[in-house]
């Protein structure tokens, strides 16, 4: 990523949009909105000294909700151009407040609340499409309860959680346990808030709180000890619940024992006939990490195939098996229901036995679907170039990168699910079929004259 | 006159040092302003100034007017990572008309400011120290030269299959030169011997017909019946022998393109194969090309040979081959019975997947078995154990077709041998990198695509045909070869000739000079690495840039 940012023949467009394409292959007329940042790239070095001040937490998607940023913000650390950008949806100017503190702390003055999106007309030669895929909803299937277990979740936030720089710092939290610590959290600022109250009714009176409520008469009660006596009914319940918040926070302990789920919204024709290729592999990778990280962790990985196609692949798949206690089981589970200690209970069939298994794990991963992205349909309008039945760029096999219009290519899961090697091959396949249409040769000259 | 610490001469000496603030990244936690002071004071320094960015185009321009208005012939900056800015400052410091090999950076945030949050003396006194170094570093700097050599536009490409032959389509559609080299009579490899593809039209027909595009582009010289006999040499220059049914034919090339494909397993005994009754996918896809093909019960196994302790990898495409020759027989004899027999169907995409569905509807039967309880066959019959069912199941059949991997082809090994490139332990080649560089090889100038990496399919091996020709193209479309100057170099005067340094080069950039007994640096294919200089017993061996002086000369300044 950084060499593409560096090199010298690559103008790099990031946060812009192809509003339009007209003219054809070799003379394509280009036009690009170039969403306004409301920072100057030119001046933004990327320190994130505005990041460090801005008041407004934003949930963080790229660490799939599991934290936050902030209003201004870089996707994330690595990313290239390392300029930041203003959410406006969340900025407190931009939603007409008052604020401005980035604007303060920006030194190199980059800061402009009054930048607006630019159109930037380009000619171009020829054009790649490489605008990826997206992760299927596993929320549309019922039966998987993924919004209702908060121990169920997807490759990609278990990715997350797997990343030292991620949410749980590599440490595989169950989401359950850190949604009550962050109750326990909030709990205790009430709690604490409400005890410094309760100090001041005490001081002024020189009794205990719990005193006064053993003697307490409404109808006698002055109007101060009223409302004292309110806040000390608020108080009890409160400290009652986060004592038993925190017996059960005692009992926490990360996730060891893991099932994947694989072919979630592929391989299922309610939602995506197709197989999406790579995930066999990444929850194999992902078992493995995790018991790398926590040697006691062992892992079951629930598919109709173990689909390990690739250079090394299979080998990586039986040494998972050998070396990281990962069990693989041909079964299509069926339900998942919640159990005790928030525990998700997988229901499935043990097929050999011809019985229906209730198996419980710590964590659920699920495998979900490598989906055509939303925006597909729009940017085939807008290139003018057809889909597939499946939802991806159409190409044909004689010619594997060619889409229905001539000097527009199409590489890795914008053309059809695969992994990385064969993405970045399909890359370098898609920028020589693009070297050849803007190429000119000896038979092109004889062909136009 | 002047004198260092360490004693060395430092008159004419004019080092400029630029301390950066990086906004409040490195000022928030240390003292620049006092950093910035204390280097005026360091031998040598004739300039120093702090800037909020150096990075920025307001701090680049102040380090090319202070090369310019203060003549200086060092420059030191000490802000964030060389990885992501040693290039910006040495190449602005070019343009100001400085050496930038006289250029020496030092990093006051990643292991500085930003390890040491909160102790602002620390981390103060860590810069300073950290600065002393580096300008110590710059004062002990030789001024070099990049490296140049010169480019021919001309590849050459091994073996003549789908793969090459698309690799050579694509260099010559980008005006290239191409030496295509293929062993058989003619080209097309083992599509040739293909009956039809997933889209049923001929394999032959349509590899043929590439063969002969590729063969009436101009700038392809196609060498059927041939073999690359010698090559050496390195990228933009590799020399090249290919011995041809008239003569030996000797040529120089830029860029070399492994393509010399892959060959399916046929081995005796393998589920009692015979040629007749048991027969590989390959033969099967003769005998429905011929029109020879004869059976009511067909029952294919798949993995024969395959994800075993002899040969543990998947080879790939042997399930969606099965399923295709699957739904051929069933789409011509409706009523014949076909048994796919299979550990896991490997039908990965959107179309293979598809294919298993639509092959599922025509009523092709597919069962599991387990690997510790292989298919039996014999006796016109073949019995396994059902790994779903847990269940022993026979079926009668005519006709057994054992799905073999691909496995690379016997000659592969001398093809690497040639070029000294590597191969894993299956014998296919080893790519660059598995993930990142799967077409490239780790020796320069050198690339390998289509079954000879690992099995493909007949697309697969185009795209990556294709693929290799933009990365040959990024070499060969420039003027010439220009790399870093920070390269070995070996003292010829002392050096013993103890090959040492050769063995350890993971580049093939050392040489051993037979008529000299010394070892000499290919300085082009020498990447930096250093591994010669800290190995050599005699110090002939040093890596420029970082020579013993000018690394004691920081150590010194500690």
């Amino acid at each position: 990523m950084l060499d593409v940012g560096r090199h010298p023949n690559i103008e790099l467009m990031a946060y812009s949009e192809v509003e339009q394409v007209e003219g054809s292959a070799g003379c394509f007329k280009v036009r690009v909105r170039r969403k306004a940042r409301y920072v100057d790239e030119d001046k933004c070095t990327g320190c994130g000294a505005c990041r460090e001040k801005c008041p407004t937490d934003v949930l963080d998607m790229y660490n799939e909700g599991h934290s936050t940023r902030k209003a201004i913000y870089s996707w994330f650390a690595q990313g290239i151009p390392s300029t930041h950008t203003i959410d406006p949806d969340h900025c407190r100017v931009l939603q007409g407040k008052k604020c401005g503190v980035c604007q303060k702390r920006c030194e190199a003055g980059a800061i402009d609340f009054e930048q607006k999106d630019k159109i930037v007309d380009l000619d171009i030669g020829a054009i790649i499409v490489a605008t990826g895929y997206t992760v299927f909803d596993p929320g549309k299937i019922p039966e998987y309860r993924y919004r209702d277990l908060p121990n169920v979740v997807t490759a990609v936030e278990f990715e997350r959680f797997l990343s030292a720089s991620g949410p749980t710092h590599g440490h595989i939290d169950r989401p359950s346990d850190i949604l009550a610590r962050r109750e326990i959290a909030d709990l205790e600022k009430e709690e604490s808030r409400l005890q410094k109250t309760l100090a001041r009714y005490e001081e002024k009176a020189g009794a205990t709180s719990q005193s006064v409520f053993e003697t307490f008469a409404a109808e006698t009660a002055t109007p101060e000890q009223q409302q004292w006596m309110e806040k000390y009914r608020e108080y009890l319940p409160l400290t009652e619940k986060l004592a038993a918040l925190r017996s059960k926070a005692e009992g926490f302990a990360t996730a060891k024992r893991l099932a994947f789920i694989q072919c979630v919204g592929s391989r299922d024709l309610r939602f995506y006939p197709f197989c999406s290729g790579f995930c066999c592999m990444h929850s194999i990778k992902e078992a493995i990490i995790a018991h790398e990280h926590e040697n006691a962790t062992t892992s079951v990985i629930f598919g109709m195939d173990i689909r390990a196609v690739g250079k090394g692949f299979d080998e990586y798949k039986v040494r998972g098996g050998n070396k990281s206690n990962i069990t693989y089981r041909r079964s299509r589970v069926a339900e998942i229901v919640n159990g005790p200690n928030d525990n998700p209970v997988l229901v499935y069939e043990d097929t050999q036995q011809q019985k229906v298994v209730r198996e419980d794990f710590d964590l659920v991963i699920l495998a979900t679907a490598c989906a055509p992205n939303e925006g597909m349909k729009d940017m085939a309008a807008i290139l003018g170039i057809e889909l597939n039945r499946f939802g991806f760029f159409k190409t044909r096999p004689e010619n594997p990168l060619d889409t229905t219009r001539e000097g527009i290519f199409v590489c890795g899961c914008a053309h059809s699910p695969m992994d990385i090697p064969e993405s970045v091959a399909q890359a370098s396949s898609a920028a020589s079929r693009a070297v050849q249409t803007v190429t000119v040769t000896p038979a092109k000259l004889l062909k136009i004259s | 006159m002047k004198q260092n610490k360490t004693g060395e001469n430092t008159e004419g000496l004019r080092v400029g040092v630029f301390i950066c603030d990086c906004g409040s990244n490195i000022a928030g936690h240390l003292d620049c302003a006092e950093v910035t002071k204390y280097a005026a004071n360091l031998p040598g320094v004739v300039f120093t100034k702090e800037n909020l960015y150096t990075c920025s185009e307001a701090g680049i321009s102040e380090i090319q007017n202070a090369i310019r208005e203060n003549n200086l012939n060092r420059v030191v900056v000490a802000s964030c990572s060389p990885r992501t800015h040693h290039p910006l400052f040495a190449s602005s410091c070019a343009q100001a008309g400085m050496n930038p090999y006289l250029f020496e950076m030092v990093n006051i945030r990643d292991q500085c400011s930003w390890v040491h949050m909160g102790q602002r003396d620390i981390a103060t006194a860590k810069a300073k120290d950290l600065v002393r170094m580096g300008v110590a570093k710059s004062t002990a700097l030789e001024p070099q030269k990049d490296i140049e050599s010169s480019i021919i536009r001309k590849i050459l490409v091994i073996g003549g299959g789908i793969a090459g032959l698309s690799a050579a389509e694509a260099l010559a559609g980008m005006g290239l030169e191409v030496l295509l080299v293929e062993k058989e009579e003619r080209c097309g490899g083992l599509m040739l011997g293909l009956n039809v593809l997933e889209t049923g039209k001929s394999a032959a027909g349509q590899v043929s017909e590439l063969a002969a595009t590729v063969a009436a582009t101009a700038g392809v010289t196609v060498f059927t019946a041939s073999r690359v006999a010698e090559i050496s040499g390195y990228i933009g220059n590799f020399k090249v022998a290919i011995e041809t049914p008239t003569g030996r034919v000797e040529d120089t090339v830029g860029c070399i393109v492994v393509a010399c494909g892959a060959v399916p397993l046929v081995e005796e005994g393998l589920f009692g194969y015979n040629g007749k009754d048991v027969i590989t996918q390959m033969e099967l896809e003769q005998r429905l090309a011929t029109g020879s093909f004869k059976a009511a019960r067909v029952v294919m196994i798949q993995c024969a040979g395959a994800r075993n302790a002899t040969r543990e990898y998947c080879s790939r495409i042997c399930c969606a081959t099965a399923v295709k020759n699957a739904m051929i027989i069933k789409r011509k004899y409706p009523l014949a019975e076909v048994h796919v027999l299979y550990r896991d169907m490997q039908m990965y995409g959107d179309e293979k997947e598809q294919m298993l569905w639509d092959a599922r509807g025509m009523g092709i039967k597919f069962h599991v078995f387990d690997q510790k309880k292989p298919p039996r066959v014999g006796d016109g019959k073949v019995t396994f154990q059902h790994a779903v069912l847990d269940e022993t199941k026979e079926f009668k059949v005519d006709l057994t077709v054992l799905s073999t991997p691909l496995v690379a082809r016997p000659e592969s090994s001398q093809v690497a041998a040639l070029m000294r490139v590597p191969c894993d332990k299956n014998g296919f080649f080893l790519e660059a990198h598995a993930k990142l560089r799967p077409l490239d090889f780790a020796a320069d100038g050198i690339f390998v695509c289509g079954s000879a990496r690992y099995p493909v399919t007949s697309v697969e091996a185009r795209t990556q045909g294709l693929g290799v020709a933009s990365r040959i193209g990024a070499i060969l479309f420039k003027e010439k070869l220009v790399k870093s100057g920070i390269v070995a170099e070996i003292d010829q005067e002392t050096c013993v000739g103890c090959m040492g340094c050769l063995n350890v080069c993971p580049y093939e950039a050392i040489i051993f000079n037979r008529e000299t007994g010394v070892c000499e640096v290919k300085e082009i294919l020498c990447k930096g690495c250093g591994n010669c200089a800290s190995t050599c017993p005699s110090h002939s061996a040093v890596l420029r840039g970082y020579k013993p002086e000018q690394l004691l000369a920081q150590i010194r300044a500690i």
